[in-house]
């Protein structure tokens, strides 16, 4: 399963939510507002971090750069663009998004 | 009911479909309209899943009084969907006890998951439709 | 890969429909198909041709239609939530066209994946 969750950790609870009910073998994107999550000496990096112990855990590439947060990434998270989405959907059987 | 088994899509195919809800109502319009996008799933003969997590379990809250608010009351349409045969409805405990609710709260008969119970079921999913 | 997409918000006020456009577009360009764009919730406000945003930002509806002259993309307002919202056949830009959500639940049963971009 890939999850995906678009808004910002520190607005919505849907990241810990997420966090919470992906099983082991799934993978977590992170688009829009949800990258901040992915940020150094962000509110969510050491539940990131301890999530990414366990899970493949992604940010979209230009949602990040676009927040002016690309030079700031968490060793352990996956930055993808566009197209490694697509093969993201295109690799888990399913995928589910937490709005 | 006849005329809703013509909108079956004719291939056979029967998938795992999962309602995800995890809003509560009138606030925003995603209970409302999430709720009628699962009573035409069901005449396409799909396995049907309705999850209700987070601030989604208070979709289903007895004794709803919206006529102050002069928003229409859709609640009891939960108790309708065991008539389409959608009949897994689940929530999970934290979500009730984070929010004072207990199944004696709910309108309508549901199972309750522990949370790796609901991330199994997640996991096992074909489709699943966020509102 | 056939990829269904669901639209669950209107252009501007959130980011889904332009992940959920550039998602699409990107798949298209990988050799995917997305045989069709489902909107609801208020997601079916993308479909108005009434829209005159600045000319130095995207133009969040033509660029659907484009989508769809160019590659094929069954764009589809959901009927319910339309009425409620004042889109009409009138109002509808190229390419889009107003139904019923069984064609949502169709995506799901015929397409290898659905994704989902909203609020």
């Amino acid at each position: 399963m890939l999850h995906i969750v678009n808004k910002s950790a520190t607005e919505r609870g849907s990241l810990e939510s997420c966090l919470a009910m992906a099983t082991q073998s799934s993978a977590v994107l992170l688009i829009e507002d949800a990258v901040y999550a992915a940020t150094k000496g962000g509110a969510a990096a050491a539940k990131i971090q301890a999530a990414a112990a366990g899970l493949k855990i992604y940010a979209l590439g230009p949602d990040l750069a676009a927040r002016g947060m690309a030079g700031r990434v968490l060793d352990g998270v996956n930055v993808v663009d566009y197209g490694g989405f697509v093969d993201l959907v295109a690799e888990h059987n399913s995928c589910q998004s937490w709005l | 009911m006849s005329d809703m088994d013509d909108m079956d899509d004719g291939s056979g195919i029967v998938k795992k479909f999962m309602f995800l809800n995890r809003k509560a109502p009138h606030g925003t319009v995603y209970a409302l309209e999430g709720l009628e996008v699962v009573l035409i799933t069901a005449a396409f003969d799909q396995d049907v899943s309705m999850v209700f997590t987070d601030d989604g379990v208070y979709q289903l809250m007895k004794g709803v009084d919206s006529k102050g608010i002069e928003i229409k009351d859709f609640s009891k349409t939960y108790r309708a969907l065991e008539g389409y045969d959608i009949e897994k409805l689940y929530v999970d405990q934290p979500s009730l006890d984070a929010r004072g609710l207990t199944e004696d709260d709910l309108i309508v008969d549901v199972t309750v998951l522990s949370v790796s119970e609901m991330a199994n079921l997640m996991a096992e999913q074909d489709v699943v439709i966020s509102f | 890969m056939q990829f269904g997409i669901l639209v669950n918000e209107g252009p501007y006020t959130h980011q889904a429909s332009d992940s959920a456009f550039l998602f699409a577009r990107t798949a298209i360009e990988k050799g995917h198909t997305v045989p069709r764009v489902f909107f609801y919730h208020d997601g079916v406000n993308n479909s108005t041709r009434l829209a005159t945003p600045p000319q130095d930002d995207r133009n969040v509806s033509a660029r659907w239609s484009k989508l769809a002259a160019d590659h094929g993309v069954d764009l589809v307002v959901c009927v319910a939530a339309a009425q409620r919202r004042g889109i009409t056949d009138d109002v509808l830009a190229p390419g889009f066209r107003i139904s019923g959500l069984g064609q949502l639940v169709e995506m799901g049963i015929q397409y290898d994946r659905l994704v989902t971009f909203g609020d």
